[in-house]
């Protein structure tokens, strides 16, 4: 029983920490690229969710009207993702030129203040544009649940995992085997040589905040199809957790991202049944509310032990990409 | 002499300025200001009606002004219906402030140029410390009679005092030490909680902290004991972010402040005999105006002595880099454990006024909201400098309720004109400023 209850939780560790990863991508290829953390990008996932609601119904209704059978739901999934993925990569773009470029040798801590304040206006405008109110994302998938030995697992869990460890690798193939990937290597690597190399700085900043909205465009998505529910705030919470993640990975290292991203999602959805199981054993009775105390303390210490993050010093020195 | 300052006088409606405020030192400015006050006292009210106004003007007319524009962008947005009459409202505004404040404070701080010279350098022969007391005893008699006309200055007031002093410890870290600390807010949360569990456990009949314990009549006097309570707590869980700080910097302290933020709220979110999710109410109404007025000033006070001390000019060198200070001497793990520990007392002190304030505390205002707020206060008025933190706590606040009628149209201007100012001047308004306290308090050499 004790088993079966933790490979539930594993599960569903698995599809929370992809949440994570994902996003957490998106801060840490940014930080790689420009030294600087992009505090919108919680509320760029956020956007990407109303994006994909968006093209969502709207593939939906095209579909509705021409009668036609012809798109299954799986492939409404792949065109809503595709779509809105492209659409959310001009939102980064937009905003790396209104927030970041202008601010390139400002202070950090200035640029953070933008990135902050262009997040609170794309969750006002959500409220002006939308009311505010809480949207229901359309089920374009019909949820199967298996039953593998006494674990429930739905498809839309196995999809939502497999599909964020896909783009994970294909981000990974990008920035290894691109003429792209290479330049953002190089620009990690030392930015003030890049121009003279004849790379443009700014067009590889843009690339760079185009593909992480993309990414995070896909977790809102995937979380959409998980949680049904999105409203104007999502992106505030999760984004700064994602954020955490990201600097717990190590400096702008890819790797070190998906894993801490990984990890803190384990650390958030194991906690409970860690606690339930804790207060068994020694009759104890631990609140399993405690959830945010408790991951976050780990976060802390984890720190405080690795001051440079997990996977920091391993990738800082040379290649952090 | 003469000569001289008429040569550098700047032209145009700058220099008009200059040549009408130029020669008066603050207390002529401050006598101004005081005449202003009774003066809109007397008149206010009157004026307003004659005016055609709904009501008397709150804030300098400027609430008026942006109701108006309010309703204009409700008509361009949403169609909602608007009353062209009301247009009418903005230069009726313009004329109650022309007739209350500008022109009075004109006449009064150029009629009294020469006594008020006279009286200042007098003053300035005296110890400082008498100077600053009379300036601020000015101070705060136009605090006084200012919010007489109406309860909602006098919030704004206290909640405005309260910004400059939760800034301003914030700047310590951020600003002085140049760190990126995204922990205040928690130290404030620390701050509030301890001082109410203070008071509300000690002399309140509460359904959460149970009975009162003592139920002295001069009970409020103890309020000092309790807002320092608060601090010292706060300043005890900065230990939480002070000793990590010692082996990393940066992001990563970033992080580690960050999470301090999260542990902190989900502590108070658990604590169930601190009241819960729900928050502690009913804390005794002890934050009057004058014991705020005070608490700031001290706070103030002793932060701008702080940031002067050898140990501020250290904080500087620990932030400009590290290592040369260490070589230079500079203990820099006391420093920095000096700058944390005294940057969360003050900040535990403002949440404390906070909580009485308000007289509600629950976790949730003590989130990222309230970090982004504050983080925009200290980055809007400027790193570095005392002065800087003033002008950002009183103008983002002030900018806030001004906007107000603007709902939720606010929260896309303010984020604007953060962006624009980040853009145009990157480390604030007036960063990087020295308070000098003696020469501002002087008398301007004009004969």
């Amino acid at each position: 029983m004790t088993f079966n209850f933790l490979m539930q939780n594993f599960i569903n560790a698995l599809q929370w920490g992809s949440f994570y990863a994902l996003i957490a991508l998106g801060y840490s290829m940014v930080y790689s690229i420009l030294m600087l953390f992009n505090f919108a990008h919680g509320d760029i996932f956020m956007v990407g969710a109303y994006i994909g609601l968006g093209v969502a119904t709207a593939l939906l209704a095209l579909v509705g009207t021409s009668g036609a059978a012809l798109l299954p739901g799986w492939l409404i999934l792949v065109l809503t993702i595709l779509i809105s993925m492209f659409l959310t990569a001009f939102v980064g773009i937009i905003v790396e030129r209104v927030a970041y470029r202008p601010l390139r040798d400002a202070p950090r801590a200035s640029a953070a203040i933008t990135g902050l304040m262009i997040g609170i206006i794309l969750e006002t405008s959500n409220i002006l544009f939308l009311g505010g109110s809480r949207l229901k994302f359309p089920q374009l998938i019909e949820s199967v649940t298996y039953n593998i030995g006494g674990v429930y697992v739905t498809n839309k869990k196995i999809m939502i995992v497999l599909v964020s460890l896909g783009l994970m690798l294909a981000l990974h193939q990008f920035v290894r085997r691109t003429k792209y990937g290479m330049a953002m290597r190089a620009m990690a690597y030392d930015y003030l040589v890049i121009p003279l190399m004849g790379v443009s700085m700014n067009r590889i900043a843009a690339m760079t905040f185009a593909i992480g909205s993309a990414l995070a465009a896909a977790a809102g998505i995937l979380f959409g199809l998980a949680y049904p529910v999105l409203d104007p705030y999502m992106g505030v919470s999760f984004g700064w957790k994602a954020f955490v993640a990201a600097i717990l990975g190590g400096r702008g290292s890819i790797m070190g991202a998906c894993i801490a991203g990984f990890m803190l999602g384990f650390i958030e959805i194991m906690t409970v049944p860690a606690i339930q199981i804790l207060n068994r054993l020694f009759a104890l009775n631990i609140g399993s509310n405690l959830r945010d105390l408790i991951a976050y303390s780990i976060v802390l210490l984890i720190l405080i032990f690795r001051p440079h993050g997990l996977f920091g010093e391993a990738y800082s020195a040379k290649l952090r990409l | 002499m003469a000569e001289t300052t008429e040569l550098q006088q700047p032209k145009g409606v700058r220099g008009l300025i200059h040549r009408f405020y130029g020669g008066a030192p603050l207390l002529g400015i401050l006598l101004g200001f005081l005449a202003c006050t009774f003066w809109e006292n007397i008149i206010g009210e009157a004026l307003a009606s004659v005016l055609l106004l709904p009501k008397m003007p709150i804030l300098f007319g400027l609430v008026t002004m942006s109701k108006v524009f309010a309703g204009l962008f409700n008509l361009a947005i949403k169609g909602s219906p608007f009353e062209l009459f009301t247009l009418i409202h903005v230069p009726m505004a313009l004329i109650y402030f022309g007739v209350v404040y500008a022109v009075p404070l004109a006449i009064v701080v150029r009629l009294t140029v020469r006594p008020a010279n006279a009286v200042a350098r007098s003053l300035q022969q005296l110890p400082l410390i008498v100077t600053a007391l009379v300036h601020l005893g000015f101070l705060y008699a136009i605090f006084h009679v200012w919010v007489e006309l109406s309860d909602y200055r006098l919030i704004t007031l206290k909640l405005t005092l309260i910004a400059v002093l939760l800034t301003l410890s914030l700047n310590i870290i951020n600003g002085y030490m140049g760190e990126f600390s995204c922990s205040h807010p928690g130290f404030m949360a620390v701050g509030a909680y301890m001082s109410s569990f203070f008071t509300v456990g000690l002399f309140v009949n509460d359904k959460v902290l149970g009975e009162a314990l003592l139920g002295i009549p001069l009970a409020f006097l103890s309020f000092p004991l309790a807002l320092i309570f608060g601090g010292l707590c706060a300043s005890l869980s900065a230990l939480i972010v002070a000793i990590p700080s010692f082996r990393t910097r940066g992001d990563y302290l970033a992080i580690i402040s960050l999470a301090f933020l999260f542990i902190v709220k989900s502590f108070f979110e658990n604590m169930q005999s601190l009241g819960g999710a729900r928050g502690i109410m009913g804390q005794p109404d002890w934050a009057s105006l004058p014991v705020i007025f005070i608490v700031v000033v001290i706070g103030v006070w002793a932060i701008n002595n702080f940031v002067n001390s050898t140990l501020g000019k250290a904080l500087n060198a620990v932030r400009d880099d590290e290592m040369a200070a260490d070589a230079m001497t500079v203990d820099t793990r006391k420093t920095k454990m000096v700058a944390f520990l005294f940057g969360a007392f003050w900040a535990g002190m403002a949440g404390g006024l906070l909580a009485h304030v308000l007289r509600f505390i629950n976790p949730a205002m003590f989130g990222i909201q309230k970090l982004a707020e504050v983080l925009a206060m200290v980055y809007f008025g400027g790193l570095n400098s005392v002065y800087g933190s003033i002008v950002g706590a009183v103008s983002i606040s002030l900018l806030g309720e001004v906007l107000r009628p603007l709902e939720i149209l606010k929260w896309i201007f303010i984020p604007l004109l953060l962006i624009l100012v980040m853009i145009y001047r990157p480390t604030g308004l007036v960063a990087f400023k020295e308070f000098n306290v003696r020469k501002s308090f002087g008398p301007k050499e004009v004969d």
